[in-house]
């Protein structure tokens, strides 16, 4: 099941497009991602100032300080740092060992190598410089062109991937007193409390970066994307669907 | 493309929907159950993975450029409601001792002075709340490991469990370490903070530091020092104030 892609004995239009792995891992990290930045937001809320360095506290510089956020927004939604330490702390091994098994998984079924590597064509200013102009003009690939992820996108996700999840697995990591003894963790980060910061401004990316995929889900076909999530078929637009869609 | 867009509609009213029952469903799911069960099991894995790693590793020291200009004082700011500590308290707790008893060959009753005879360690460490805040603060006092051995633990002692002067409401402070790191060596009973004796603020006339620990584990106003076999049928049994009170992990290590 794993391995038919792309699949030639299917109707020329449509493809597997995600592995199993894939799409356990996308719905899995949809229940991780919003538990931890739910419960986040709580454990936030305790003490809403971000500050830099090795310390930081009420008589220190904060270089960010924000009102609490509202229930509707947190886990749980009324005040409890004890409950919401209680859903972020188990619901990070899920996704720090889900991005591990993940990621060991498509190095070795070749999806990192074969659908996220970003090749040096790719790279060229001009050929960024045009994906960034289809963006913007909502002109999305079709046809076989639409199999293959587009170098944005690949950005982003190696973003996801390489960066923010990493930099927010270890910067939490770092908050911990008790790692830090054996690890040099917090300094790595330049201090406990930029760590602190970095968490939070990972969080602001990966929120960002939910916001932006949910966008260009609808904008591509919502039902067609998500199904593909599900079922890993994918059926490739056609060339005057798009246009019609949007 | 009707038939698509009504589909559309469905989703993102499907999306709206399970946003709400997200909502509720956390709340719910963190009542007592299988489910919160399943969350505190964590706790467990926190515990067990970071002995693994860090061994009897030392919490990392700073320098004295690194020190908070200003240590935010935190819980509770005295024991006044304590009479046998505000007596203390008023005559500079100049008699005050600290009881050393429970599952040990034999119980103690340290004062001060005895406790300042003691070889002492000295250390610049990061307080860690559990709220998310940090000072930097240096510390002094003998070894907790070195009050245990005098007193000589029972094979039986499991937890060492520190009484406090201060309260809130009608329910006293108290802590409990095992002995792991009870007798790690940066484990001390603090006297001495930044220099000077240790403020009322802070916990005095002693504070424990378990630098490995956040905030909640460095019991102040320490009285008494209990060695047990059983965190049972102490208070709520959990084995400390807050985590009976608040439901704080009793591992304070993440």
């Amino acid at each position: 099941m794993d391995d038919l892609f792309p699949d030639t004995t299917s109707a020329p239009d449509q493809l597997k497009r995600h592995r199993l792995s894939t799409r356990i891992w996308h719905w899995i990290n949809v229940i991780a991602v919003t538990v931890m930045a739910m419960s986040g937001l709580m454990i936030f809320n305790a003490h809403p100032r971000l500050y830099w360095g090795r310390f930081g506290a009420n008589p220190d510089h904060a270089w960010l300080e924000l009102p609490e956020f509202p229930g509707w927004m947190t886990i749980p939604s009324t005040y409890s740092l004890a409950d919401a330490r209680l859903w972020h702390l188990a619901f990070a091994w899920v996704l720090a060992l889900g991005l591990l098994f993940y990621l060991l998984r498509s190095l070795f079924n070749g999806h990192l190598k074969r659908d996220l590597h970003i090749t040096c064509a790719e790279w060229s200013p001009s050929h960024l410089w045009q994906d960034i102009k289809d963006h913007a003009r909502l002109k999305f690939p079709t046809g076989a062109a639409a199999a293959r992820y587009n170098v944005l996108q690949k950005l982003a996700y190696c973003g996801v991937l390489f960066v923010l999840l990493p930099l927010i697995i270890f910067t939490g990591l770092a908050m911990s007193p008790a790692l830090d003894a054996g690890l040099p963790l917090a300094d790595l980060f330049g201090g406990r409390q930029s760590a602190r910061s970095l968490h939070f401004i990972a969080m602001c990316g990966l929120v960002l970066f939910v916001l932006v995929h949910l966008v260009m889900v609808v904008l591509a076909g919502p039902v067609n994307e998500v199904r593909s999530m599900i079922t890993g078929w994918y059926r490739l637009p056609k060339e005057n669907e798009v246009k019609d869609d949007a | 493309m009707r038939d698509s867009l009504s589909r559309r509609r469905l989703l993102s009213a499907g999306a709206i929907g399970a946003g709400g029952l997200l909502l509720a469903g956390c709340d719910r799911l963190s009542k007592p159950g299988p489910f919160r069960s399943l969350l505190e099991s964590a706790e467990g894995a926190h515990f067990h993975s970071q002995r693994l790693i860090i061994g009897d590793a030392l919490a990392q020291e700073f320098s004295v450029a690194d020190m908070s200009p200003n240590f935010r004082a935190n819980g509770n700011r005295d024991a006044n409601g304590n009479a046998a500590w505000l007596s203390h308290s008023a005559r500079q707790f100049a008699d005050w001792q600290l009881r050393v008893d429970g599952l040990v060959l034999r119980p103690l009753d340290l004062s001060l002075e005895a406790l300042k005879a003691m070889p002492q360690r000295a250390q610049i460490t990061r307080h860690d709340c559990v709220e998310g805040w940090s000072a930097i603060g240096k510390w002094r006092g003998p070894q907790l490991g070195a009050v245990l051995k005098s007193a000589g633990l029972l094979p039986s002692a499991r937890y060492i469990v520190f009484h406090c002067a201060d309260s809130t409401g009608t329910s006293p402070y108290y802590e409990s370490l095992d002995l792991i790191e009870a007798h790690h060596p940066q484990t001390i009973l603090a006297w001495e903070m930044n220099g000077a004796a240790l403020p009322i603020a802070h916990g005095a006339p002693i504070r424990l530091r378990a630098e490995r620990q956040l905030g909640y584990k460095h019991a102040k106003y320490v009285m008494r020092i209990e060695a047990r076999a059983s965190l049972a049928g102490l208070y709520g049994g959990k084995g400390g104030y807050w985590e009976d009170a608040r439901g704080y992990q009793w591992w304070a290590g993440i």
